[in-house]
């Protein structure tokens, strides 16, 4: 089987530097250009639509329509990034993301070389029954969950948000990977093993670099998960570990929406995420399909 | 196959093993536990044995929700995965500007899933939302709150916006990964456009399609945050999928029997249809191998 996808690599990076550009452009009909622009811009509106509503005086968004902002402000900006029970929302969320992250990834990486190298009792099963918890529906976890964590003394912690994510992450997480490590001939296992490597040394010192970019796009897809959900982590939280997400909601006040506070709250969760995809630019199309192309 | 058999792989296994068994193992008996037993309060339990799984099954407003919750998932199926081919096959295939369609893409899949459905609330509101505003303008009477089709509308194009990307990465990856020989025998052949489509494009993207479509049957099949959002469930019921029904039996009427019954059965059915996907999906990444 790792025969199969080295070929299939190799073709891949043969294509890739020769004339592939050049003569697929026959293939690509002109309306091209129209219609990723009209999909682009049918995606950009609405996120171009709450940029320009957090720029503007709460004043501005209900008395006028006005497609950009006449009355400049960032003060929306200020109430949220000057008031910690706002912006200690971002920490609470990048706190329980990037502990997910490290569990997920860690604790996946060993299993996902088991079921990509051996075969052993129960290893086809109990793959699928890992990929059912990437099924579940969080909302049929999420009274359970707060049962669990409160009679362990772990609610309202990161700790308890990120476990609780590991439901989904590690699946997903198990299959990327093993997806990547089947694309890594066994030959350099044998030959690291026959040159005296142990198995430790030999993950971490020789195959862990091999497989570098599917880590990267493991991790990649446990923070993009784990950052939108919402439904478990505000189960799990009250204060102390509250995250963003769920604080947006108080902008409902006496006299009505902060509809400026609330679009500012709202770019400012799009932020981490679109930085974090610009890191992985280049391998998004790869790791979207799982490792499995 | 010609991996080796080794029995002590488990123990590489066993960490996600202790981990999965605490996040999902516990719960998930903690709701069976739930659905064979009533409660009158005072952490009292009295057996009730398949009762409320009976009830459950005949119960309209379970069946209601899943109708709804099945309409919802074949339309977003049918919408969402024709437009991510479609889109995929239009994206330029390197350069700057490729990086720039994946990221602008990629990026409403980053944003949490309640921003998602605020995002779409400001937008679609008459007084305030380009959208909302755009049509009323345009003399059509537009309000997602009180009408029905007009909630059901919102929904889905939301759902189009924040998804469809996954798709059409997924399918742009495929297309990725054929070899330029192929287009060189389809021109030999001066196949046609759409023979080269579906001879050559759809065969190679059959794969990753095939996690696109499990995935996005999955996700939609459990959505709850975004029409939450949005509608709440409304306008009366007309947008309450399996997720937001559940969510209001067990925690706000905290009817545990009820509830949990509900809950294995829509688990259940999601495994199943799962599990047929996932079936034809191995046996089609076996036949790649071999091939």
């Amino acid at each position: 089987m790792s025969d199969g996808s080295v070929t299939t690599a190799s073709a891949v990076d043969d294509t890739g530097t020769g004339t592939r550009g050049r003569s697929l452009s026959r293939f690509v009909p002109n309306g091209s250009v129209i219609v990723i622009g009209l999909y682009l811009l049918f995606l950009m509106l609405p996120i171009y639509w709450l940029v320009n509503m957090s720029l503007k005086t709460n004043s501005e968004i209900l008395g006028s329509f006005t497609l950009w902002p006449q009355d400049l402000t960032l003060g929306n900006y200020r109430t949220i990034l000057t008031d910690p029970s706002w912006y200690m929302g971002y920490v609470n969320s990048l706190i329980y993301v990037v502990m997910n992250t490290v569990i997920s990834v860690a604790v996946a990486l060993p299993a996902a070389y088991a079921f990509s190298r051996y075969s052993f009792l129960g290893d086809k099963h109990l793959f699928f029954w890992l990929l059912t918890n990437r099924m579940a529906p969080p909302a049929v976890f999420a009274l359970p969950f707060f049962q669990l964590y409160s009679s362990v003394g772990l609610f309202d912690t990161h700790i308890a948000v990120a476990l609780a994510h590991c439901l989904f992450n590690v699946p997903l997480a198990v299959w990327i990977l093993e997806g990547f490590m089947r694309g890594v001939p066994r030959e350099i296992d044998e030959t690291a093993y026959i040159d005296g490597y142990g198995f430790g040394h030999f993950f971490v010192k020789i195959f862990m670099p091999l497989i570098a970019s599917g880590i990267g796009v493991a991790a990649f897809f446990c923070f993009m998960f784990s950052w939108v959900e919402l439904l478990l982590s505000r189960t799990l939280t009250t204060v102390d570990a509250k995250p963003i997400a769920a604080i947006m909601t108080r902008t409902q006040g006496a006299s009505g929406i902060d509809w400026g506070v609330l679009a500012a709250a709202g770019v400012l969760t799009i932020v981490p995420g679109a930085l974090v995809i610009w890191f992985v630019r280049n391998y998004i199309a790869k790791g979207f399909a799982l490792g499995r192309v | 196959m010609d991996k080796t058999q080794n029995n002590r792989a488990w123990f590489l296994v066993l960490p996600v093993l202790i981990l999965v068994a605490f996040s999902a193992v516990i719960p998930l008996m903690t709701v069976v536990n739930y659905s064979v037993q009533d409660t009158f309060g005072n952490n009292q339990f009295f057996w009730a044995g398949l009762d409320w799984f009976r009830d459950m099954l005949h119960s309209d407003r379970m069946w209601n929700a899943l109708g709804r919750q099945a309409i919802f998932s074949a339309i977003i199926l049918v919408i969402e995965v024709p437009l991510g081919i479609l889109v995929a096959l239009h994206m330029p295939r390197r350069g700057f500007w490729a990086s720039f369609c994946l990221v602008v893409m990629a990026l409403p899949l980053l944003i949490p899933f309640n921003v998602v459905g605020t995002i779409w609330q400001i937008f679609g509101r008459v007084d305030i939302g380009l959208l909302g505003h755009t049509l009323a303008s345009l003399g059509i009477d537009y309000n997602y709150t009180s009408d029905p089709i007009d909630a059901w509308v919102t929904v889905i194009v939301m759902d189009v916006w924040h998804w469809t990307s996954l798709v059409a990465l997924l399918a742009y990856a495929g297309l990725q990964s054929i070899p330029e020989a192929y287009y060189q025998a389809a021109r030999i052949d001066q196949a046609s456009r759409w023979a080269v489509f579906r001879y050559i494009e759809l065969p190679k993207m059959q794969g990753v399609l095939l996690i696109a479509i499990l995935l996005r049957f999955m996700d939609s099949f459990m959505i709850y945050t975004e029409p939450f959002v949005v509608t709440g469930g409304g306008p009366g019921n007309t947008t309450t999928f399996l997720s937001i029904d559940l969510v209001k039996m067990a925690i706000g009427q905290f009817d545990l029997g009820p509830a949990a019954a509900f809950s294995i059965m829509y688990f259940l059915v999601i495994l199943l249809v799962s599990w047929v996907f996932y079936t034809v999906m191995t046996n089609l990444d076996r036949k790649d191998v071999t091939r």
